[in-house]
């Protein structure tokens, strides 16, 4: 391959780097209206008075906006292809607030001083009521978080309000009690991950105006553009052919931005006041009102025999969605469905889960989306069995690992068709020098260096839902535009695409213009999330440019009066076998707008009845402090199937910036709340995220398979690489200190507080 | 308050709110690269130079900078093409937001430090948070450009 | 959000003192911390153009004027041959350099905040401050003080026979920290500082039992643990967002006895 496969430089990177203005921020017009919230402080209450009388003297101030302003039609801002499994249960304000910062009010006005002013003197009254603060407590409370009437649940996602249950499901494969009672070795352990911030470096943040058409435009920094169409219509109660939905570069989003957080206040007020408006989170906002993971306890049972055959894995995921149930029922299949597979030669696994409401604030989207956290329990809990057994955790994975070629009953019954897993760990054992290192070596200074391991899994897309479209047009100087509806967030995907669409069309990259998204112009596509834009929309760009070649030849054999057959496109034009005849692509471009009636435009569109797991191993090598507890992070290996790397250097930074998430996690990044519900961890002063000085060395290498479903053998990398830190830290950790933790984050208190109890102990 | 700042180069006169932050000051004179990641001084996106040296502007009054010089990304495009097409060059500016903050605090080491060390960057840059690139592509990307320019023999300034 | 009403640049020390007697008026410092607050001040007095951003070293001292930024300090050639880079220890992990070049060591004394690496840091230095009003003080009479409307001027540390170290755990790199120490030792006399209890530092000398181990010629690791034991005694802590009481303690065992174990290792006591 020519293009696919090559480090190319993103489309955008150097006005990235040079710093130009190209975000929401610094293209909005300058005369928005500044919307601000004021949020309630209590963690359940009823909104009973808004004085907004002495806000609204204020000079500049607009409108103060209330529950009694907007209108009645509930929705979810998960950003999901419609049916969504989230239920209806938001309003754009709501008499009943659910969480401390919950939105009450929204303050209008020309700018922030005056906003700010105004925010002071606005004074609620509150009914407060109980909470329920404790996600283990949820169920079936007598407090309900969602009393109301016209909640609905549009999908069976086993959905009751009256029992503050966002979802429930069970499945079953094999025998499991039978098989796991046959066991000889069970290991049972309860682990508990918490609500983690996407964090990413720019905050939520929308905008809204009207065009001359009088239809409302939302400029917004989204990965779900068309998502964000229906929702603002849903909630607006207007017909979707009223609203145009665009993005600009997005400042980072790793899932926070497939729901919808905030468009829809300034969607209404500028539909309601007829001005551009915007709003634009603080980090404070964006740390307490926003779409973080969801916090899930998993208890794993893995029934094992004692040479180390894994037979038996039951699972059980309590996930906390809490106020709303943004992505909750979705989010939760994954920590079984992408973490039981990977012991594929299990013959029995049984998964049950209850997603609740509680009075903290909703979770969202966050690359991993689940299978992060099942993944930490079930491959800590392997790592456990395999301390257990006495085995080397490596090889009792080669044991029991899946391969090429399988069916996964833990995964949909879906085909594994593409797998190299067994080579990844093999191939990041040798990296490590895993046999000389694990499991530890004492420095003699109080130091330990040890090693762990991790394996993990996602997934390409959401099967038999997922669409991505793509459209290609040829232009008179021989060059194409690809449009998409893919929302390029740092990723890289506009380069990605148009490297496939130059792949096929045998041009170079600076040959194909990238635009998008923008539901007027752009082809409809669910979004960037689920790891679906390399495999799903990929797959849709080839088709185009397979579609776009054949109607360039059929254009040229209008023009030469041939038949089809005798000509062949080169990349530069289509020759005539017969004669000779070249017709270059600035040609037919150009003969195509005139005297023409064949648009030399394509649109295809593509969905997938499979999800084809990449995979990969990581490998990480520590020293502990053992008196203060720290953990320094010395290496970390991490090798990887994500199937074609379609661009070798984005594909990298996706696995390093990956690795580091999930480093976080592991160790500092923590989410506690207050007796009152409040979150502490409110800004990056109190939210821990790595510097560069807390990652150690990083090396990483790919193992690709051939996927053949996927765009020149592709599958996806943008979530699957948070997932190997959470167990093989976790792992590295135990075998310093013989201990096992099953909370995140794993702080250096915990680590030397464990260990001078364990010294009492002995 | 009437103060006058030379932003990048040019002299500006304006009347000014006292709380006014030099951050809102750039923006509103066109220098878009300065963002804000956070109220708390933590994140480095907003960084500029004062007289020089890096500073946040997030955390400095427009009354402070006054009578002092100001540079942001915009006057320093030349270095920012040059150097940034490394970073470009690994991948590494991702999301692109925290980009102008880190490449103004790499222009300064440059600056300090025409020969530092891995421990070196890491620690002068630490102020300059990044989610997307887990830091590794950037140092990749630092490097590169350091011995680039070590090979054409020139100093930075 | 912070709000200013109006913005003086003080031509002298003594308009400053005049202005800060209002209540309503401040002095900003690197206005790092204040900037996070929703204060509401009248008048803001800048002191940045009083020259007082220098560290003057002569024989006996240095003198380090209040707007004298956290960056400066952490270059110092004079200041970290003399602590041996215990000075530069205690600014490099704040934050970043960016921060660093605005934060000024007035400031961060003047607060006295709890979490002040460069009060635990200066502290252990013997450090003095000198006070418009107040005069000369103690940095350690300084901490215990109210505050009050005088204005931080200098920092006066006198140079003496004395080795320190500076030590301090951080969740990550550049957080706060959960625990600093310095720990400083002349002949006969040693001072440990503990800053980040999380209550603001504090200091405690050696007694002359403790030194006299510490003198000896054959000082071990034992009796090093033991005096950091009886310090982390006296050393009250708390809990907060970062660590626990308990593992504050335990940390300062630790750390005072790494810091007074690298001073032995480093060549007695002197």
């Amino acid at each position: 391959m020519r293009v696919v496969g090559q480090p190319i430089r993103k489309k955008d990177a150097m006005a990235l780097v040079t710093g130009k203005p190209v975000y929401m921020d610094d293209v909005v017009s300058k005369d928005s209206l500044i919307i601000k919230l004021i949020r309630s402080p209590h963690a359940n209450a009823l909104v009973k008075k808004v004085d907004a009388s002495r806000a609204l003297k204020i000079p500049g101030i607009e409108a103060v906006f209330t529950w009694e302003d907007v209108p009645g039609n509930r929705f979810t801002i998960a950003g999901q292809t419609y049916p969504e499994p989230s239920a209806y249960d938001r309003l754009i304000l709501d008499q009943h607030v659910r969480f401390v910062g919950d939105a009450v009010a929204m303050v209008v006005g020309a700018d922030e001083q005056c906003v700010d002013r105004a925010m002071k003197l606005v004074k609620v009254e509150y009914e407060v009521l109980p909470a329920v603060l404790d996600f283990h407590e949820a169920m079936d409370n007598e407090i309900l978080v969602h009393p109301e009437d016209d909640w609905e649940a549009k999908c069976p996602v086993g959905a009751d309000n009256k029992r503050n249950l966002v979802a429930h499901a069970e499945e079953e494969h094999g025998e499991i009690d039978r098989v796991m009672s046959e066991c000889e070795v069970i290991v049972e352990e309860t682990y508990h991950t918490k609500a983690n911030q996407q964090a990413m470096m720019e905050t939520f943040r929308s905008s809204a105006y009207l065009d001359e058409y009088g239809r409302l435009v939302i400029l917004s920094s989204t990965q779900i553009v068309y998502h964000v169409r229906r929702i603002i219509s849903t909630a607006l109660g207007i017909p979707k052919s009223k609203i145009r939905v665009k993005k600009p570069r997005i400042g980072g989003g790793f899932g926070a931005k497939q729901t919808a957080v905030c468009e829809m206040y300034p969607a209404f007020v500028t539909w309601k006041t007829g001005k551009p408006s915007k709003i634009v989170y603080s980090r404070v906002e964006s740390q307490i009102a926003s779409s973080p993971r969801h916090e899930m306890e998993m208890t794993v049972k893995i029934g094992a025999m004692k040479d180390g055959r894994i037979r038996a894995i039951d699972m059980y995921t309590l996930s906390n969605s809490g106020a709303y149930s943004e992505h909750g029922p979705t989010t939760v299949g994954l920590s079984g469905h992408k973490s039981i597979p990977l012991y594929n030669q299990a013959e029995a696994h049984r998964f049950v889960y209850d997603v609740v409401y509680t009075n903290v604030l909703s979770a969202g989207a966050y690359r991993g989306y689940g299978a992060t956290q099942g993944l930490f329990a079930v491959e800590s809990a392997v790592n456990q069995l395999a301390a257990k057994l006495n085995m080397d955790p490596v090889e009792i994975r080669r044991m029991n690992m899946l391969r090429e070629g399988e069916i996964m009953p833990a995964y949909y019954g879906e085909p594994n068709n593409s797998c190299t897993l067994d080579r990844c760990l093999d191939r990041a054992a040798e990296l490590m020098n895993w046999n000389e290192k694990y499991p530890c070596t004492d420095m003699g200074n109080g130091k330990v260096r040890s090693v762990g391991v991790g394996m993990a899994m996602q997934g390409s897309c959401i099967s038999n839902i997922d669409v991505g479209s793509a459209s290609l047009r040829l232009n008179e100087d021989g060059y194409y535009t690809l449009k998409i509806s893919a929302a390029d967030m740092g990723t890289g995907c506009d380069t990605i695409l148009a490297q496939m669409a130059a792949e096929v069309l045998e041009c170079e990259i600076d040959d194909v213009v990238v635009y998008g998204a923008d539901t007027d112009s752009t082809p409809y596509d669910s979004g960037s999330y689920a790891s679906s834009t390399t495999y799903i929309t990929g797959k849709a760009v080839e088709k185009a440019g397979y579609a776009l070649r054949e109607k360039i030849i059929k254009m040229a054999a209008q023009m030469m009066g041939e038949s089809k057959e005798q000509l062949e496109f080169t990349g530069q034009g289509v020759n005539n076998l017969k004669t000779g005849e070249i017709l270059s692509l600035t040609d037919i471009g150009t003969a195509s707008m005139c005297g023409n009636t064949m648009a030399l435009e394509v649109t295809e569109s593509n969905t997938s009845p499979i999800s084809p797991p990449p995979y990969m191993a990581g490998m990480v090598e520590i020293e502990l402090d053992k008196e203060t507890g720290h953990v320094e992070i010395l290496d970390y290996v991490a090798v990887v199937d994500c199937g074609t790397v379609v661009n070798p250097n984005l594909a990298r930074v996706q696995l390093e910036g990956g690795l580091a998430q999930g480093i976080g996690m592991t160790l500092y990044e923590d989410i506690s709340y207050s007796e009152r519900g409040q979150l502490l961890q409110n800004s990056l002063m109190q939210y821990k995220i790595p510097t560069r000085m807390d990652i150690g060395n990083i090396r990483s290498e790919f193992c690709p398979s051939y996927e053949k479903t996927g765009p020149f053998g592709a599958k996806s990398i943008g979530e699957l690489v948070i997932n190997t830190p959470l167990p093989a830290l976790t792992h590295a950790i135990y075998n310093a200190t013989g201990l096992w933790f099953r909370e995140l984050p794993i702080t250096s208190e915990k680590i030397a507080m464990g260990l001078l109890e364990k010294e009492q102990c002995e | 308050m009437q103060i006058t700042i030379t932003l990048n180069g040019k002299k500006i006169t304006e009347d000014i709110r006292p709380d006014l932050l030099l951050i809102d000051f750039v923006r509103s004179h066109g220098c878009y690269s300065v963002k804000r990641g956070c109220e708390t001084s933590n994140c480095g996106l907003c960084t500029v130079f004062m007289d020089g040296k890096p500073v946040l502007s997030c955390s400095v009054l427009a009354a402070r900078a006054a009578g002092h010089q100001i540079d942001t990304l915009e006057g320093l495009q030349e270095e920012a093409e040059e150097f940034g097409a490394f970073i470009a060059d690994q991948g590494a500016e991702q999301c692109g937001f925290c980009n102008p903050g880190m490449v103004m605090n790499a222009i300064a080491l440059f600056r300090e430090n025409e020969d530092p060390t891995d421990d070196e960057i890491k620690e002068f840059l630490a102020g300059n948070l990044c989610r997307c690139s887990g830091y590794e592509g950037q140092l990749r990307g630092i490097k590169e450009f350091l011995s680039y320019r070590k090979k054409r023999g020139e100093s930075c300034e | 959000m912070l709000k200013i009403k109006d913005y003086v640049k003080a031509e002298s020390l003594g308009q400053a003192y005049e202005l800060n007697q209002k209540k309503a008026n401040r002095i900003i410092g690197g206005m790092l911390w204040m900037k996070m607050s929703d204060a509401q001040i009248q008048t803001a007095i800048d002191l940045s153009g009083l020259g007082l951003d220098q560290i003057e070293e002569t024989d006996e001292e240095f003198s380090i004027g209040c707007m004298t930024t956290l960056r400066q300090l952490e270059l110092h050639e004079g200041l970290n041959t003399y602590t041996n880079g215990a000075v530069r220890e205690s600014v490099r992990h704040i934050v970043g350099v960016q921060f660093r070049n605005l934060a000024t060591i007035g400031g961060s004394i003047f607060g006295r905040y709890g979490f002040s690496d460069v009060l635990t840091c200066f502290m252990g230095l013997d450090a003095y401050v000198e006070l418009y009003k107040g005069g000369i003080v103690t940095l350690e009479a300084f901490a215990d003080m109210p505050k009050d409307n005088d204005i931080l001027v200098r920092v006066i540390v006198k140079k003496k026979a004395q080795r320190c170290v500076y030590l301090s755990h951080r969740n990550t790199k550049t957080d706060f920290p959960v625990i600093a120490c310095m720990v400083s030792l002349q002949e006969n006399a040693g001072k440990v500082v503990i800053g980040a209890r999380p209550g603001k530092a504090m200091a405690l000398h050696l007694s002359g039992e403790q030194m006299k181990i510490l003198n000896s010629a054959d000082v071990s690791e034992t009796c090093v643990k033991k005096i950091a034991e009886e310090i982390s005694a006296d050393v009250p802590t708390d809990s907060n967002i970062r660590a626990s009481a308990q593992y504050r303690s335990h940390l300062i065992r630790v750390l005072v006895r790494r810091a007074i174990m690298q001073l032995v290792k480093e060549g007695g006591c002197e």
